[in-house]
């Protein structure tokens, strides 16, 4: 699993490509706590290349979402595919989060 | 039945879903279905690694096979702590993000990605069976072709 972030004004792009299963989920946990402890509150996550995801990643994301509620932060989704989208999906993660088709469709509803 | 014994424990997770990955494939699974076997297979395994094994080091078994009704069967065996794991309930997935858990949700998944799941306890073993039925290979199904180039169309 690769991932590459970028600053987009205030937003923080997070472009992860390959597979996040339960072990590269733990480097992707590190990289939003960092980024969080930095003072990020808006992301991005960029699933454009990401192709596999299982419960540890959703559990990531939920728990980063957590913490940033009580600092009206937010994670929005994009180009969410295959069976990654599928599995947002019937985890009911896609009615807590907002999904957009792409990343600069993300942005523009900032 | 091909089967792979590993140790229980996250170093080996990737070695048991890359197994059962070829093999998949290499029965002509699609791609979607085969990432969906995966990660049934990786939640389950997962759990194991987890929760199995809480005071000494213990082995995992995952064994697959193809049946002659053309499903993939995949059992999981452990002689770690007696689990059922259909007896875990679902997680509230309509909660909103201050109420919704972090437990469940792989359990929950493994349901979701296979058509069936099974579990006994043999023994000293807890045996998970997971199914899978064969893909669906056009809309209308595999005699509706000929039957139209047969018949032709009906008014």
């Amino acid at each position: 699993m690769e991932v590459a972030l970028r600053k987009e004004d205030n937003t923080v792009v997070v472009s992860v490509k390959g597979r996040m299963d339960s072990v590269s989920a733990a480097d992707f946990e590190k990289i939003l706590e960092d980024r969080l402890a930095a003072g990020e509150t808006r992301f991005i996550l960029d699933f454009n290349d990401l192709e596999y995801i299982s419960s540890a990643g959703l559990q990531c994301i939920l728990a980063a979402a957590k913490q940033l509620e009580p600092k009206q932060g937010q994670i929005a989704l994009a180009a969410l595919k295959g069976m990654v989208r599928e599995v947002f999906e019937i985890s009911g993660f896609s009615s807590i989060f907002p999904i957009y088709e792409s990343v600069d469709a993300a942005l523009a509803e900032r | 039945m091909l089967r792979l014994k590993l140790p229980s424990g996250m170093g080996n997770l990737r070695s048991f879903v890359r197994f059962i990955s070829d093999f998949a494939q290499s029965h002509n699974l699609s791609g979607k279905k085969v990432r969906e076997v995966e990660l049934a297979v990786e939640e389950a395994m997962v759990n194991i690694f987890r929760y199995a094994y809480p005071e000494k080091a213990g082995d995992v078994m995952l064994g697959c096979e193809m049946n002659d009704d053309g499903q993939l069967v995949i059992q999981i065996e452990d002689t770690g702590v007696p689990f059922d794991i259909t007896s875990i309930p679902e997680p509230r997935l309509c909660a909103d993000i201050r109420n919704r858990n972090v437990g469940g949700l792989g359990i929950f998944l493994i349901r979701k990605m296979v058509n069936e799941v099974h579990y006994r306890r043999e023994g000293d073993r807890n045996i998970l069976t997971l199914i899978v039925y064969p893909e669906r290979r056009t809309c209308g199904g595999p005699d509706r072709s000929s039957f139209l180039s047969q018949h032709g169309r009906r008014v």
